[in-house]
């Protein structure tokens, strides 16, 4: 294709992992074969080729899995396979942290220095590193990275070695002989991964509905989750027709919990009711809110109830595919998720003719590579379709033009995980459970310095106060300092305010926000001010710098929380520098095209309202 | 222009985004019209389906559905092909034949030799591929036929025109919505220059200096004379050059020591000459070679005045910056120059003058300044100030009353002639000639900004004859014609096929691509036939002559313009 720089040829490898994953090498010289006589005349590329799109980023993945960086002739050859120019590809390949353009060694490992870890350690593991190690770089082997959602065992570490095939593994809390060891003898050398089960301390504990499997049942056996109701759910919402399904999910008033917390039946009415089809499906398991792990807890230890929420989901909307796109940094949910996907095909529930309905449904896992912003309700599409991870702009909403400009339904994890309970005891039922504005049991991602962080479900309508306790609360001897609820995107609350409901609708009488379920709590050692730099840090590396407010308005923001820190004394300077943190707050806020711009400031605009952090007369 | 009655694109650009089929014929327009090729993205993004009819695999042919590699000089043979096939399975548009057209069954029986087998033997198409582009041109709901000097620059590349109207009258592909013939201009304002009268034979809006009533009146409003003769083409010009009856030439923002075919006999020509001025905004090749130069200003930012695009819109530029040094308005170093001459024109506006030009043209007469302004450009004809525009033309050939039909449109009836410039056992490689992205014609206006996707001067081969010659990418090599010899890096372009060469005419000053070139002419459009010379080329351990051109210009520089003056 065009637009290329040069003439590089991919390495054998390189080519071997592309031809695997995209089936090939393609027929004649204009596809990646051999060229011919014909090739001197004709070539068709055009549709036909374009339609393939969207696996540039499979491909991407394969090489950089394979080799642990793609070189010019891998993008090169990419765009030939798929009909796209180089330096289209190269866009795709240096919008996600996980590739790497530049040769990197085929072992890195990613270390945590996002807040929860900051809270525990991250810190001096990263001083030891450097020391034994050398400096923060691919080429020494290490990496800071932000949050890899393992944050009940904080600090934590991704390490991965390129290969056929490649060797991925979390480690946490990590330690520095650790690192070393996976850097050295490589990752298999590591003690195997913690179970899924020490995520959630309830594990085991009578009346858990989405937990319940954690812990319980062997993740990679359909007989086990047959055995503890699994797809009573489907087999339930098989007896309805399609439209009754949607009706019983908007009558259960499932609100999404991803963080907009948008009514899920209204969601799936709307799309069904668009006479535009194919019709898609996408779960968002781009799990990357700092401090958000709640899913990953259901992907590693209960990975068919996301099959049948999916299916279910699928039938009620008229989808016949469905992509569950998975943050790259979980290497165990992804095989259990593949493994799921694989057994349940086998025998029958999935694929074609699922349960001798005549209704087919298929799944496909669409790894993402390292880009927070992925995880909004857009980028998320282009992403799938093989394009930078930048969000659309809203109209036109994904229930008209989603993914492959497609009505597409886009839920979170947990959300779906709710529909085979509201399928199976009923939407009046499920009503019970919670508030009148905030319906059914909730996940919570507690983490920080308490006894006990991990996964917590909770009816709608705990106090922030009763799930600190559950947690254990901060260790002996040690006060409470703030908490932020939400994630990065979220705001502080200060230690007074424990009497917070954990409810939609009570986090928003006080000015707060669930975001994703995270609740993470800062006891007095914590330097509250790095922790603050950290989120500013976070959106400005993680902005995708499509709009001016946001790429500019999160570059802004941490000069001035830096100059802050710097200038503790001149309170005149701080005085201006805070007001120039409300400016492009507000700017950001008001003027973003996504999610991310708007709520980049809410952790600061708290810090300083809330807690008192940056008192302009301080 | 004999055909429709009119020299222009048909359609406005945004009709192609409303294109269900896209051909690009003897076009790059991916590098070579990157603007125009933005609405053509966007038809494309729609779902529209894409030909390309090229003998290189060029970046357009990349993004087509189809790429068909026809041999150099075989257009007219493959649109016959094309043409009898759309007869023979029954898909021409008899209505639109029957109502608009004259010479149809002359048409069919020109088209009868061509049978897919005959067209693919002759062309080095395969037969299913024109079979395809025939059935899908004919079926298509609104189709853009597009070309560019692919078609237009051989010796008969008005028959090479014809050849592409006549499917077009065939199928009805023109005159409506989205469906056209689109010859993409070359360069800026190039359609506006012959609008204007830059053409020997022409008055300003098409109207012909042979004509007596088009003539007489612009006699009565410039108060002279004029002959009733046409003036010398470019290569007509240049013959007379040789036969010494040209002496004196005044070369207004040309480079034809760089531009023309068989460069060196045309800087011979200059050379010999008694008298030349150049007027540009640069000091290029050729105004190296004049005795005077007058430094014009640069018409998009120093001066007043409109521009015409491919589509036939005029749109207004006003001057945004005060030209350096001495440069002068085009316009008023020629009234400076009548000045001299003892013909005292009056000072007048760019407003002025074009109402003047409006007075003279009818297809200009409603394009105020005013309402060229108010609506960002408008399209010819566009006779009534408050009447409707035109996006696109010939509609008038749909009318069912034939008196609104007005002059039907006449199939050409032509020949198919193979290039000029043999091949044969001392030249046996086919060179073509194009643009790249980076670039802008010679050079001259481009060359100054970088780019990192520049190749500079080089001869790109095909992987086959790479092999064959034992070449290595980046090795120089020489490519030699019948007219010339050029030094040049060989680049490994598997767009070719074995025996196909291609060089791009942006980087002169490095490898000066049409000292091989042959001037072998249309005999009407009088372009010459850049697009197929025999050429060999011979493995060489040589460097590239570096030869100074910068210092040489320089050192000139002083001494011209202190003559100009």
């Amino acid at each position: 294709m065009d637009l290329k720089f040069s003439n590089a040829e991919p390495f054998a490898e390189e080519r071997d992992a592309i031809d695997r994953r995209l089936g090939g090498p393609g027929e004649g010289g204009w596809h990646g074969g051999d060229r011919d006589e014909q090739d001197h005349r004709r070539a068709h590329t055009g549709h036909a080729a374009r339609s393939r799109r969207h696996l540039v980023m499979e491909a991407l993945h394969a090489v950089n899995d394979r080799v642990g960086w793609i070189s010019p002739g891998a993008l090169n050859y990419i765009g030939k396979r798929l009909s796209v120019s180089a330096a289209d590809v190269y866009s795709v390949a240096t919008f996600y942290a996980l590739f790497s353009t530049n040769m990197r060694p085929k072992r890195v490992v990613h270390v945590c220095t996002d807040i929860a870890c900051m809270a525990r350690g991250s810190k001096d593991l990263c001083a030891s590193l450097e020391k034994r190690l050398g400096p923060a770089g691919a080429m020494n082997g290490w990496k800071h990275s932000p949050c890899l959602g393992v944050c009940e065992r904080a600090p934590a570490a991704l390490a991965v070695e390129a290969g056929d095939p490649p060797h991925e593994h979390l480690i946490g809390p990590a330690s520095v002989e650790e690192v070393a060891l996976a850097l050295s003898a490589g990752p298999a050398a590591l003690a195997a991964e913690a179970p899924p089960i020490m995520a959630v301390p309830q594990a085991g504990q009578e009346g858990l509905m989405l937990l319940k499997r954690v812990g319980q049942v062997d993740p990679e056996s359909l007989d086990d989750y047959l055995a503890t109701d699994g797809y009573a759910g489907l087999r339930r919402a098989f007896e309805m027709e399609p439209g009754k399904v949607v009706s019983e999910v908007k009558d259960s008033r499932l609100m999404g919990r991803g963080g907009a917390a948008f009514p899920a039946g209204i969601k799936w009415e709307s799309t069904a009711k668009q006479p535009a089809t194919p019709r898609y499906l996408v779960c968002n398991a781009d799990e990357s809110e700092p401090g958000t792990f709640k899913d990953r807890a259901i992907l590693e230890g209960d990975p068919f109830a996301l099959i049948e929420s999916m299916t279910i989901a699928g039938y009620a909307i008229g989808a016949e595919r469905g992509y569950i796109y998975l943050r790259g940094e979980y290497p165990r949910a992804f095989r259990m998720l593949s493994n799921a996907i694989e057994r349940a095909r086998e025998r029958g529930f999935l694929g074609a003719n699922i349960l001798d309905t005549g209704w087919s449904f298929e799944l496909e896992i669409r790894r993402g590579a390292g880009a927070y912003i992925c995880g909004e309700e857009t980028a998320i599409f282009n992403s799938i379709e093989g394009y930078r991870g930048e969000p659309r702009s809203k109209p036109p909403f994904p229930f008209e033009q989603g993914l492959f400009n497609k009505p597409t339904v886009v839920n979170n994890v947990e959300t779906l995980c709710n529909v085979p309970l509201i399928m199976q005891m009923g939407a009046a039922q499920y009503t019970k459970i919670g508030t009148e504005g905030s319906t059914g049991p909730k996940l919570f991602c507690v983490s920080g310095n308490l006894v006990r962080p991990g996964v917590y479900e909770v009816p709608f309508g705990a106090t922030l106060g009763d799930v600190l306790e559950l947690a254990g609360g901060v260790p002996k001897g040690r006060t409470l300092q703030a908490v932020l609820l939400g994630g990065a995107a979220g705001v502080f609350v200060r230690a007074d305010e424990l009497n917070i409901p954990l409810t939609f609708e009570g986090v928003r009488a006080n000015n707060a926000t669930l975001g994703s379920g995270v609740i993470m709590a800062f006891d007095d050692t914590v330097d509250l001010s790095g922790i603050l730099l950290r989120v500013a840090r976070f959106f400005r590396d993680e902005s995708c710098g499509q709009c001016v407010p946001c790429r500019v308005g999160t570059v802004r923001q941490e000069e001035a929380l830096l100059r802050i820190t710097h200038n503790r004394q001149d309170a005149a300077a701080k005085g201006r520098d805070v007001q120039l943190l409300r400016d492009v707050g507000l700017v950001m806020k008001d003027s973003s095209i996504c999610g991310l711009g708007q709520a980049a400031w809410n952790a600061v605009e708290s810090a300083i309202d809330r807690l008192g952090l940056l008192e302009e007369s301080r | 222009m004999t055909v429709f009655g009119a020299g222009g694109g048909t359609s406005s650009y945004n009709e192609i985004e409303d294109a269900d089929l896209i051909i690009f014929w003897g076009s790059n327009a991916r590098e070579a019209h990157p603007i125009f090729f933005h609405h053509a993205l966007k038809a494309i993004h729609k779902g529209a389906k894409v030909y390309a009819v090229d003998p290189r695999r060029s970046k357009t042919a990349e993004w087509a559905d189809s790429w068909l590699g026809l041999d150099v000089g075989t257009d007219v043979a493959l649109a016959y092909g094309v043409g009898r096939e759309i007869i023979h399975a029954g898909l021409v548009n008899e209505e639109f034949v029957a109502n608009a057209s004259t010479g149809f069954e002359d048409y069919v029986a020109a088209c009868e030799p061509w049978t897919l087998e005959v067209t693919s033997r002759e062309t080095g198409v395969p037969a299913e591929l024109i079979r395809e582009l025939a059935h899908d041109y004919a079926k298509a709901e609104r189709a853009q036929l597009c070309w560019t000097l692919g078609i237009t620059e051989h010796h008969n590349g008005t028959d090479n025109v014809r050849a592409l109207c006549n499917l077009a009258l065939l199928t009805g592909q023109i005159g409506r919505w989205g469906a056209g013939l689109v010859p993409v201009r070359g360069q800026n304002n190039v359609q506006g220059g012959g609008d204007m009268g830059a053409i020997p034979k022409n008055l300003p809006g098409f109207q012909s200096v042979e004509n007596r009533e088009h003539r007489e009146k612009f006699e009565r409003m410039w108060g002279v004379t004029m002959p009733p003769k046409g003036g010398l083409t470019l290569s007509e010009m240049m013959e007379a050059m040789d036969e010494g009856h040209l002496t004196s030439v005044y070369v207004i923002g040309e480079n034809p020591v760089q531009s023309d075919a068989d460069t060196t006999a045309v800087a011979r020509r200059l050379q010999n000459l008694d008298h030349l001025v150049v007027q540009d905004i640069f000091l290029t090749k050729t105004a190296s070679f004049a005795d005077v130069v007058l430094p014009s200003t640069a018409a998009w930012c120093e001066s007043e005045g409109t521009f015409t695009n491919s589509e036939r819109r005029v749109q207004l530029v006003r001057k945004a910056l005060e030209p350096p040094g001495s440069a002068k308005d085009d316009v008023e170093i020629m009234r400076l120059i009548a000045e001299r001459m003892g013909y005292v024109w009056p000072i007048q506006t760019a407003e002025q003058i074009w109402d003047e030009l409006r007075a003279l043209s009818p297809a200009h007469h409603g394009m105020s300044y005013r309402v060229l302004e108010e609506r960002g450009g408008v399209q010819w004809p566009f006779p009534d100030e408050n009447g409707p525009e035109s996006p696109f033309l010939h509609g008038r050939l749909w009318e069912k009353d034939p008196e609104k039909r007005g002059r039907l449109a006449p199939f050409g009836i032509i020949e198919h002639r193979l290039p000029v410039d043999k091949l044969n056992d001392e030249f046996p490689l086919r060179l073509t000639t194009g643009r790249r992205l980076t670039d802008y014609n010679t050079g001259v206006q481009s060359g100054g900004f970088n780019s990192p996707i520049r190749f500079g001067g080089c001869v790109d081969i095909s992987p086959e004859d790479m092999d064959r010659l034992d070449l290595n990418e980046g090795e120089v090599v020489r490519v030699s014609s019948r007219r010339g010899t050029v030094l040049a890096p060989a680049r490994l372009d598997p767009g070719l096929r074995p025996g196909l060469l291609f060089m791009a005419c942006n980087f002169p000053d490095d490898v000066d691509v049409n000292s091989l070139t042959i001037e072998a002419n249309d005999p009407i459009s009088k372009t010459a036939e850049f697009k197929a010379t025999a050429v060999k080329v011979e493995k060489t351990n040589e460097p590239i002559p570096e030869e100074d051109v910068v210092a040489e210009t320089t050192e000139r520089e002083g001494s011209e313009l202190a003559a100009a003056k």
